[in-house]
């Protein structure tokens, strides 16, 4: 806390408060005198401060809420982003990455949501556990992305393959998927396989889906054992784990989900240029159309669990200025090619998205109208039985 | 493959390797020794310094910590009966007794050179096995996760210690507790009484602290002496007699070994049942189990020799498939995600070097962990001869820490309460706890696992060859041992009685009868109903599991009232007042916590208790204090720790001004 003067009001007042405290304990008899000495100046400073964030500078600490355990995907994903963001930075602040897990990451961000203050160094990393409770109403969600600013959000795809005992090509497989029940496992019908499940319904699948799998690779273990014949995973575990089968002809790649471009459609995953996306396989049968409820919905999951599946967050009450030079900075640095490189490897190949654009995107994933709500409701309740209890 | 095997060797034992793989063992030593932290913690500790480290040595420092995780946390099951972690439960049934005894330093020497043996041969089979293991991990589907998951439940009948209905009804409860949360199969939550803490289901560290640590202390607190009853003279000597117990019972080490190998390597399982199932093993087929329980060094050398082999084995899904087979391998499979190492089949063809420099980086792990705690085994033992009324505010203390760092929630703490009740009442009437703790930590396992296989395989899942060769198991595990010891029994009749344990014992273990058993046949019944009612409304796939596990404790409870009253009851007294006046005052101290603050109330406890319960001096007492503070408030500055604040802590902490 070397540049008190520059520092916006409440930074200011904290300081203070601590420097109160710890002058009361060198001498209990000047106690009062001390606290009039203390509240003197902050009285002084507080008709300046709204001068005084004209040159507003980034706070030398910054504190990520991880709302996952350690050593988790956001947990890698916010420690691996907190190397290159603070880079940018002016100052190069530290960041202290705060685990704080439980409740699939609901209470973490809860107790955030609470608590943070808008000095701009509390930050919050979210996944989509964490969106897909509060786009579905749950009970326990007390947190409203519009009290959040978006700094940056990154991406990720995924890819839909069947075993090669279904067929030798995606096309036969998916005239096959089209008449014969396969199985498919998952780990609970309203986390992040949600949309691929829509998707297997719009392009009229006959799924039985098993869930309680405690992760997309158990999900890929039990397709592996020959148990389902139909499985998703992401990209990064796609390359690694499901590659090989490809190769070895025990599986046959179908569509991957594809990627949102600047302007909110849905475009080939460029790490999968080859294989088309649900929206073109959906969209190609006739009577369907990008205005259908279904396929509204559909893309709102998947703008918030895919193509923004991580994000950073501040409180937005946060200094406009200072809040500008971190979108300013997550600009850069979804450009550096050094960290694209890196990217590439560690988190997947695919573009950050920053800016105004990316903030309103994010503002119309979150949102769902009363009917879209009451959608995917009965949709939970005729196809997984499951009765959405929600606020 | 015999170059990479040598490469891989030459790698280990380069001096830069060896001093991150040390760092790695002190870390996971610290974080093991320290109830409550385990293998998380130490990632979060050592996460920073992974960070763009060479692969190798990120690697090495990596395998350090996760080698010895499983064989730090023996100190405080052992000495203290609290269990560290989830590798450690059955430690505890035979350690701490053991340590009662004034036994700690055998005890200790023993599980760690089990440990250390575990460990190596653990490695030893990985070595081949990792390539060959494929279709082994692959063969297993849920339909033989369920079968195993049976067999570790069926060890409740070898644990509920004469009888057999009281055990059931135990893990009846256990299972009931277990199934708070979210339903698997739908995602439903179930009993949660629309607490936010119970959505998530009680945490396992909480529940083994409360229905083991908690009635200990008690007990202890109550009796106002050392851990340590009695044979102080023989403390030093332990060390040995631990090595002489571990080589007489070579080949036991052996076979828990190997089977903690095999069931690490099957995902989704491995920790939680493993030392049940070698536990229950080595009570199977001692010659004289009569002393299990109360203080049998095999109980201790088993699950100890078990759960660092099964470390080992945990390595083969977490490397191969990317699917972490135990708690600790999730934590090594974030460490290696961190690294840009992505898990999958190119962890035996293109990284074998990589995969062999992993394995011995744990069987040298393994060796220089339980080493330097056989070295530490001697010293530490001796804690057990400090008076308890010095030593009970710092474990308590030490669980409220420990379960607090569970969720770090305040529900923590009231779970644990709850628990410690339920743990107080049971060992003054000599219920099974070990059941109870097997129904909750396989619940969630035992109900997955039928349903998807139900889902996959309909009832053909259970004539699955994987399964059925488990099933066989299970009973040749049974009845293997009745047969031998019916033989025996005809060869030396003599020696068959005098082994068996006292016939006053027996009768009064089955027959007795007193008002808490009164009281916990009400409990349970009252909670079963209850259970009933509450998943009443829900989804069949949700509701069915709670509604068998109600089932199971509500015929128990009738099973054992019906026993009695045919069999005749044996009026016993059971004198548990001044034990739940103790567990009062522990709820009025979380009271107090909650309100003020958990370190101002946990320092003005010690000093109050050192001074007015414990009388010593006050220069003694503000030591003491001052000994937990640092303790406190340097785990909070190094491991990035919360506790929970309030009123107090507000006011005295900035002050001190480490936060």
């Amino acid at each position: 806390m070397s540049n008190t003067l520059g520092l916006s009001k409440h930074r200011n007042l904290k300081h203070r408060n601590v420097k109160c405290t710890s002058f009361k304990r060198m001498s209990l008899k000047h106690s009062l005198k001390t606290v009039l000495a203390c509240l003197l100046p902050v009285m002084g400073v507080l008709p300046l401060s709204s001068v005084a964030h004209a040159n507003v500078e980034v706070p030398d600490t910054l504190t990520w809420t991880v709302p996952f355990g350690v050593g988790g995907g956001t947990d890698v994903w916010a420690r691996f982003m907190s190397n290159w963001v603070t880079q940018d930075l002016p100052g190069q602040p530290t960041v202290v990455i705060d685990n704080v897990p439980g409740g699939g990451s609901i209470t973490g961000v809860n107790l955030f949501s609470k608590r943070a203050d808008a000095d701009g160094d509390e930050m919050i990393v979210t996944s989509a556990s964490t969106q897909y409770p509060a786009m579905l109403r749950d009970r326990r969600v007390r947190y409203h992305y519009a009290d959040w600013e978006l700094i940056l959000a990154a991406p990720t795809g995924g890819v839909v393959y069947a075993s090669s005992s279904l067929g030798q090509d995606s096309d036969s497989v998916l005239k096959k998927l089209a008449s014969e029940e396969v199985k498919f496992a998952g780990q609970t019908p309203t986390g992040l396989e949600m949309p691929v499940l829509m998707a297997f319904d719009m392009l009229g699948f006959k799924i039985s889906p098993v869930f309680g799998m405690k992760s997309r690779g158990e999900g890929r273990l039990a397709f592996e054992r020959g148990e389902v014949a139909l499985d998703f995973q992401t990209t990064s575990a796609y390359k690694s784990n499901v590659t090989p089968l490809i190769e070895a002809g025990q599986a046959v790649p179908l569509f991957s989900l594809g990627m949102m471009n600047e302007d909110g459609h849905i475009e080939r995953d460029p790490s999968f240029p080859d294989l088309p996306t649900f929206s073109e396989l959906y969209l190609a049968q006739s009577g369907h159309s990008r205005n259908d409820e279904a396929y509204q919905i559909f893309h709102k999951f998947f703008a918030s669990g895919y193509a923004m599946q991580k994000m950073l967050l501040v409180p937005k009450d946060v200094d406009p200025q200072l809040l500008e030079q971190y979108r300013q900075a997550a600009r850069t640095l979804a450009d550096d090619p050094a960290f694209l490189k890196e990217a590439e490897q560690k988190i997947g190949p695919y573009k950050l998205m920053v800016g105004q654009k990316a903030a309103a995107h994010l503002q119309s994933a979150m949102q769902l109208s009363e009917t879209q709500h009451e959608w995917v409701k009965q949709w939970l309740m005729e196809r997984h039985h499951i009765r959405l209890q929600s606020r | 493959m015999i170059d990479t095997l040598l490469s891989s060797l030459g790698h280990v034992f380069t001096l830069t390797h060896l001093l991150f793989m040390i760092v790695g063992i002190f870390t996971g030593l610290l974080v093991g020794i320290i109830p409550g932290l385990g293998g998380i913690a130490g990632m979060a500790l050592l996460l920073p310094f992974l960070y763009g480290l060479d692969p190798g040595y990120a690697l090495g420092m990596l395998m350090g910590l996760v080698a010895v995780i499983p064989t730090g946390d023996t100190f405080a099951s052992v000495l203290m009966g609290i269990p560290g972690s989830s590798a450690s439960q059955a430690t505890v049934l035979d350690g701490f007794p053991l340590a009662r005894k004034g036994q700690a330093a055998r005890a200790l020497t023993s599980a760690f050179l089990s440990s250390l043996c575990g460990g190596v041969i653990g490695a030893i089979i990985l070595t081949g096995f990792i390539l060959i293991a494929r279709p082994l991990v692959l063969a297993f589907s849920s339909a033989e996760l369920f079968v195993l998951t049976l067999l570790g439940l069926t060890m409740v009948a070898v644990l509920s210690g004469g009888n057999l209905f009281k055990g059931t009804a135990a893990c009846g409860l256990g299972l009931l507790v277990g199934a708070i949360g979210a339903a698997p199969a739908t995602g439903e939550y179930r009993m949660n009484l629309d607490i936010d803490y119970l959505y998530d289901g009680i945490p396992l560290i909480v529940v083994g602290l409360g229905i083991f640590a908690l009635p200990e202390i008690v007990e202890l607190l109550l009796s106002r002496g050392s851990i340590a009853k009695d044979g102080h003279a023989h403390l030093g000597k332990g060390w040995s007699t631990g090595i002489k117990d571990v080589f007489k019972n070579k080949w036991l080490v052996a076979r828990c070994a190997g089977i903690g190998s095999l069931v690490g390597t099957i995902p989704g399982l491995a920790g939680s049942v493993v030392d049940w199932i070698t536990y229950g093993f080595a009570l199977k087929s001692a010659k004289d189990p009569s002393q299990f329980g109360k203080g049998d060094i095999r109980g201790v050398i088993a699950p100890e020799s078990a759960n660092n082999a099964c470390a080992c084995g945990a390595m083969v899904p977490t490397l191969l498939f990317g699917v972490p087979g135990s708690g600790t391998a999730a934590v090594f499979l974030g460490g290696l995600l961190l690294l840009g190492l992505e898990p999958g089949v190119s962890m035996i063809t293109t990284h074998l070097d990589m995969t062999y420099t992993i394995i011995w980086s744990l069987a040298l792990a393994n060796i220089l962990g339980a080493g330097l705690c056989l070295v530490l085994a001697r010293p530490v033992a001796q804690l057990t001869r400090v008076p308890f009324a010095i030593l009970a505010p710092a474990i308590t203390i030490l669980i409220l820490f420990a379960a607090y760092q569970a969720s770090r929630s305040l529900g923590d703490w009231v779970a644990l309460g709850m628990i410690g009740m339920i743990g107080v009442l049971f060992k003054s009437a000599g219920w099974s706890r070990p059941a109870f703790l097997i129904g909750f930590v396989l619940a969630p396992g035992a109900e997955n696992y039928f349903y998807q296989s139900m889902q996959f395989h309909g009832a053909e899942a259970f004539l699955r060859p994987g399964v059925l060769i488990i099933l066989g198991l299970i009973l040749l595990a049974f009845f293997l041992p009745v047969i031998r010891k019916a033989i025996i029994r005809r060869d030396q009749t003599h020696d068959a009685i005098e082994a068996a344990p006292s016939p006053q014992e027996d009768v009064l273990a089955s027959r007795g009868f007193g008002g808490i058993d009164a009281l916990l046949l009400t409990m349970m019944a009252v909670v079963s109903l209850w259970a009933l009612y509450d998943v009443r409304d829900l989804m069949p796939l949700g509701k069915a599991f709670p509604t068998l596990a109600a089932f199971i404790t509500l015929v128990s409870v009738i099973a054992v009232i019906f026993n009695g009253w045919r069999r005749g009851m044996i009026r016993v007294q059971q004198p548990t007042f001044k034990a739940l006046g103790v567990m009062l005052g522990f709820f009025i101290l979380i009271g107090v916590s909650a309100l003020q603050g958990f370190v101002t109330t946990a320092l003005l406890f010690c000093l109050g208790f050192q001074l007015f319960i414990a009388r010593k001096s006050a220069k003694f007492a503000g030591l003491f204090t001052l000994g937990v503070a640092v303790f406190l408030l340097g785990m909070q500055s190094v491991m990035n720790l919360h506790y929970p604040t309030g009123l107090l802590d507000d006011v005295v902490l900035p002050m001190i001004s480490l936060r």
